[in-house]
């Protein structure tokens, strides 16, 4: 039999701390897991377009001749299939959601990622390691 | 002779979380029948399947709903996983069941905070989802997205559980199981509630089992069937019990949900003494070639994800039958007779999840 | 691992009927209905179930054939085959509550049949 059993919750919940986060004064709340925004460390990136393939919504554009890599924000749903699929491992997943803008606009790096050159054979030890 | 007018509900309505329309005939306040129109968040994404090849088609199949996603996502590449005949490792299949417990209880949560909301109980709508926060939480520390999880893929699981977390996980259900009891010994006794829904909307079983009804508006009228049963996932080694109530009417779906919180817990406590150590994905390759109807419980009933493929990267049909869809003719029935001011409180007890209806 | 067995039988367009009516009368409820596009022909499967056990029985017609509708036996199959109507423009006959094609309603009639249309993609 139940006996004032919502007035027992509603006292509890008053004396309580609130249970929601006065955000943006307050941060919100993260794990180090958590999906925010895609980042590139863009000395690494070698061009090979599988983050372009990979991704579900095609956010990500490369240019190989002008050397860029770009992404609409807009567009990304923070999937997290480039960061996995990307053989370099130049891409990286960022915990902090993306920034509110006034204007839509796509995101361009350039890419600074230089081939190191093949290390001279000396006698019959096998090649160099071309870094693809 | 009485008059008959026509009153259109929805596709905006307060009580409505997704849009659909209902026009309702009325005899004075008696709705004498009731006529659905869906449609309005169709985005076909079924079409999608022609571009995105199939390990890549996961992303698109468990953004349809947000709520049921997880569920979404495991039925597919299970249904991949039968055709192509890959292996899932145990372990895989333990931590899909976990987090589509997870799923269940962030979603019936969910649904009790709407329905009370609905029928205008706002302090207990704030109290549902402030235990959900605590859900949603485990799920964010565990795959990275509080409703989106990205991380269920063809060939197992993209993320692994350390044991220390699963213990952490299993610690902390002991005190959101005594919020959860508190909640619904106000859900079941309260008596402002059951006034408002005991004899509302009733149901019989014959008409819950030959209209198609699945999920908890058949279980509310006495329909045993849950599909877990069929031992997908890791359920064949689990103790599923299944949630039945007699009296048809929306105290008694509402009464099934409640109940299911508890199995779900019990589920997930299971799972976790239960899980074995192992890898958690196998390699796939090669392409799929055949069809198959995968099937699985979700929160509101019965999924069916039919796929076919024919041995290129890119699927020929993927077709994904809700829950929601198949109770739309028993929601059809319920409205018959019943009084106008009941109508809000009647659409929401089958909890309808229109965008995954219509995808 | 197999989970269930899924038996799929085509049948002809004329026995449907009769084969729903031995669901019916069988007590299987009725799962889903579903049309696919293969080539120029569909492929209709009425899906049935009872004690989860899982039957399928397909007909493959051309998009000028008229197939009967169903929802004598079942009410509910009015959803499904209205639809199919809208989504793909297959004719079927007898449905008890019928939209005429508002159920779905799009900018392109047919959508995933026979007005299907590809469009460039974006960058």
């Amino acid at each position: 039999m139940a006996f004032f059993e919502m007035t027992k919750i509603a006292i509890k919940t008053l004396l309580r701390s609130p249970a929601t986060i006065r955000y943006p004064f307050q941060p919100a709340k993260k794990t180090p897991i958590s999906r925010g925004h895609v980042t590139i460390d863009a000395s690494l990136c070698i061009s090979c377009g599988t983050c372009q393939r990979k991704c579900p919504s095609q956010a990500i554009l490369i240019n190989k001749e002008a050397k860029t890599w770009q992404i609409d924000r807009f567009r990304c749903v923070v999937c997290n299939s480039c960061v996995d699929t990307c053989p370099a491992k130049c891409l990286a997943m960022d915990t902090q959601y993306t920034a509110p803008v006034t204007t839509k606009g796509v995101e361009v790096v350039t890419i600074t990622y230089v081939k190191p050159p093949k290390p001279v054979a000396n006698g019959a030890a096998a090649g160099g390691e071309a870094k693809t | 002779m009485t008059k008959r007018i026509v009153i259109p509900f929805g596709p905006q309505h307060p009580v409505l979380p997704e849009p659909i329309h209902f026009d309702l005939v009325l005899e004075d306040e008696r709705v004498v029948e009731a006529l659905p129109t869906i449609g309005y968040v169709h985005r076909g994404l079924e079409r999608l399947i022609e571009k995105r090849e199939y390990p890549e088609y996961v992303y698109i199949v468990e953004r349809t709903c947000g709520i049921c996603s997880f569920i979404h996502s495991l039925t597919y590449c299970q249904g991949i996983e039968q055709i192509m005949e890959i292996e899932v490792p145990e372990r895989a299949q333990f931590l899909r069941t976990i987090w589509s417990e997870y799923s269940r209880l962030h979603s019936h949560l969910l649904w009790l905070g709407c329905f009370a909301d609905g029928i205008g109980f706002e302090n207990l709508f704030m109290n549902a989802w402030r235990i959900r926060e605590s859900i949603l939480d485990v799920l964010e520390q565990t795959t990275g997205g509080r409703v989106i999880q990205s991380s269920c893929k063809v060939g197992g699981v993209r993320r692994d559980i350390t044991h220390e977390k699963l213990e952490q996980m299993a610690a902390d259900l002991a005190t959101i199981q005594k919020e959860i009891e508190d909640l619904s010994t106000v859900f079941l006794q309260d008596d402002s509630i059951k006034h408002r829904l005991k004899k509302v909307g009733v149901l019989s079983k014959e008409d819950a089992y030959h209209l198609g009804a699945v999920g908890p508006t058949a279980r509310g009228s006495g329909v045993a069937i849950d599909i877990r049963k069929t031992g997908y996932v890791a359920y064949g080694k689990l103790n599923v019990e299944v949630v039945t109530e007699n009296d048809g009417d929306c105290y008694a779906r509402c009464a099934v949900r409640a109940r299911e919180l508890f199995t779900s817990i019990d589920l997930i406590k299971q799972a976790i003494r239960k899980i074995p150590e192992g890898p958690i994905d196998v390699k796939v390759t090669g392409a799929p070639n055949g069809e198959y109807f995968s099937r699985s419980e979700q929160p509101r009933g019965e999924l069916v994800h039919y796929l076919k493929g024919n041995g290129t990267k890119f699927l020929v049909r993927s077709r994904i039958r809700t829950p929601t869809l198949t109770n739309v003719p028993p929601l059809v029935k319920m409205l018959q007779g019943c009084e106008l001011a009941d109508v809000p409180a009647i659409i929401l007890t089958i909890d309808p999840c229109i965008g995954c209806m219509e995808r | 691992m197999k989970i269930e067995e899924q038996t799929t039988t085509p049948i002809d367009v004329g026995k449907l009927i009769g084969r729903v009516e031995q669901f019916r009368s069988g007590g299987y409820r009725l799962v889903q209905i579903n049309a696919t596009k293969v080539g120029d022909l569909y492929e209709i499967n009425y899906s049935f179930d009872k004690d989860y056990k899982f039957e399928n029985i397909r007909i493959t017609i051309p998009i000028e054939m008229e197939v009967p509708s169903i929802s004598g036996m079942y009410w509910g199959a009015f959803v499904y085959e209205n639809e199919m109507h809208d989504l793909f423009g297959i004719q079927v006959k007898g449905i008890n509550i019928d939209y005429k094609g508002n159920l779905i309603k799009t900018t392109i009639r047919y959508p995933f049949g026979a007005g299907a249309v590809v469009k460039g993609e974006k960058p």
